[in-house]
């Protein structure tokens, strides 16, 4: 069976698979990655760096696209705003 | 067609500013514009509502304009982004903090507030800056605006007024007439040239183009509260040879920031030069190093129109050409977006020849006249 890790986001903790994406993460807790300006949620849409849809904050760092980056023990994501 | 009380050639913040005040007092007004309006030196600039004290006329026409700005606040859509933020100053070291005090007893005198800030003060209101600053000097009442949006509000409501636009470019405009690029030919009594650095139709204005450089970053809201300058800016910006840059940096209502400046005389190439990028990023991580783990966004440049005595051209065009149907509104430098309702009353004011609030002498074109036409008027 895969290793199971640990992330918070916004606050919950979540249970998902080693090589799982952090948007991934966020699509799979229904977390919208950030809130535009004109306040709508966001999420991943080209999953491949390009669209910059996905970015969050991620371990305090903000903006960061989280769709390059995979999920790691204890790693804390939050909905950018 | 029926013939205008005014025509406006340009339809940036200027322009459009003058083209409602005109509507105001029930004038036939027609407005046009060969590009995008407000797309040339106005949406290039940052939208800084500032009160500069550099000349004793700048200093008038500035917190004239400011003045109006802050009457006009309450009326303006949202999509104009009017914040009162408030300039800071910031001293670096004993010799611009003895200018800080200097500069606060002028705008006390002018009745202008401004406030002497402490390094502990300056720290307190903005805690991204670097420690071991000297001070600063905060000017409450200046503000910030989206200058595409506000130049589109004044266009908007002069045509709500009656005012006509003409998307076409003007092609010749003299003795009261105007041809346009689609054929049209347009007559008024007056001609207005707004035209920021386009002098194609009156090549003895003398404008020259300034190269500016801007930086926009993601949005960080929280880290950046007034809009802050250095003190040295003064210095930098009036140097006439040089390319300078100095640390001017703007809070966007979306939390982005916007950060200057660069000034190049001499260079017409659009292009984003990676060199000046990178001297003004650094002069900006001097002062706030935090910059530094930022996210920019966009680079872009733009002109601004600079005249030899840093004052714009408001007034008939008596001096640089023998047309007396033609009236200037140009030569704003970086200052285009404050100046512009300033600006567009006293140019009224000079065509129906009534008094205005400040002394318009200063701004009048006639004073940049070459010395070979003077001999003629």
């Amino acid at each position: 069976m895969s290793e199971l890790l640990s992330v918070t986001i916004n606050g919950a903790t979540n249970r998902v698979v080693r090589g799982t994406t952090v948007a991934a993460a966020m699509l799979l807790a229904e977390q919208p990655s950030r809130i535009s300006v004109t306040g709508e949620p966001r999420g991943a849409l080209c999953g491949m760096g390009i669209c910059f849809e996905c970015r969050a904050v991620v371990n305090g760092i903000p903006h960061r696209r989280t769709c390059q980056i995979l999920c790691e023990q204890d790693m804390t994501v939050e909905t950018s705003r | 067609m029926k013939p205008f009380d005014i025509l406006i050639v340009g339809a940036g913040i200027v322009g459009s500013a003058v083209a409602r005040e005109c509507a105001l007092i029930g004038w036939r007004v027609g407005v046009i514009e060969g590009g995008t309006p407000a797309g040339g030196a106005t949406a290039a600039g940052m939208g800084h509502v500032v009160v500069m004290d550099d000349s004793p006329a700048q200093f008038a026409l500035t917190a004239f304009s400011r003045s109006l700005w802050q009457r006009d606040s309450g009326m303006l859509p949202k999509s104009v982004e009017y914040e009162n933020r408030g300039t800071i100053w910031v001293a670096a070291d004993d010799e611009e903090m003895a200018e800080v005090h200097g500069r606060q007893k002028a705008y006390e005198e002018a009745g202008i507030e401004a406030q002497v800030l402490t390094a502990a003060e300056l720290a307190d209101k903005e805690p991204n800056l670097r420690r071991g600053l000297t001070g600063g000097l905060l000017v409450p009442g200046d503000s910030v605006v989206y200058p595409p949006a506000a130049a589109g509000f004044y266009l908007a409501e002069a045509r709500r007024l009656g005012a006509e636009v003409f998307l076409a470019r003007a092609m010749s405009a003299s003795q009261g007439q105007v041809l346009l690029s689609d054929g049209v030919s347009l007559v008024a009594e007056r001609i207005v040239l707004a035209v920021g650095t386009e002098c194609d139709l009156l090549p003895s204005l003398p404008i020259q183009k300034r190269k500016g450089h801007l930086v926009i970053t993601d949005r960080y809201p929280g880290f950046l509260h007034h809009q802050l300058v250095e003190l040295g800016y003064l210095k930098s910006a009036h140097k006439v040879t040089s390319d300078s840059v100095a640390f001017n940096i703007q809070p966007r209502q979306t939390g982005q920031l916007l950060l200057g400046s660069s000034r190049q005389y001499g260079n017409e190439e659009p292009r984003a030069e990676a060199e000046m990028l990178r001297r003004m990023i650094e002069r900006a991580t001097e002062y706030m190093p935090g910059l530094e783990k930022l996210s920019v966004l966009r680079v872009w440049t733009g002109f601004r129109a600079a005249t030899a005595d840093k004052l714009p051209l408001i007034g008939p065009a008596a001096g640089l050409s023998e047309d007396r149907s033609l009236w200037l509104a140009a030569g704003f430098e970086g200052l285009g977006i404050t100046n512009a309702p300033g600006a567009a009353r006293l140019l009224i004011d000079g065509m129906l020849g009534r008094a205005s609030a400040i002394d318009a002498g200063p701004y009048l074109p006639a004073r940049l006249m070459e010395p070979a036409r003077l001999a003629h008027v």
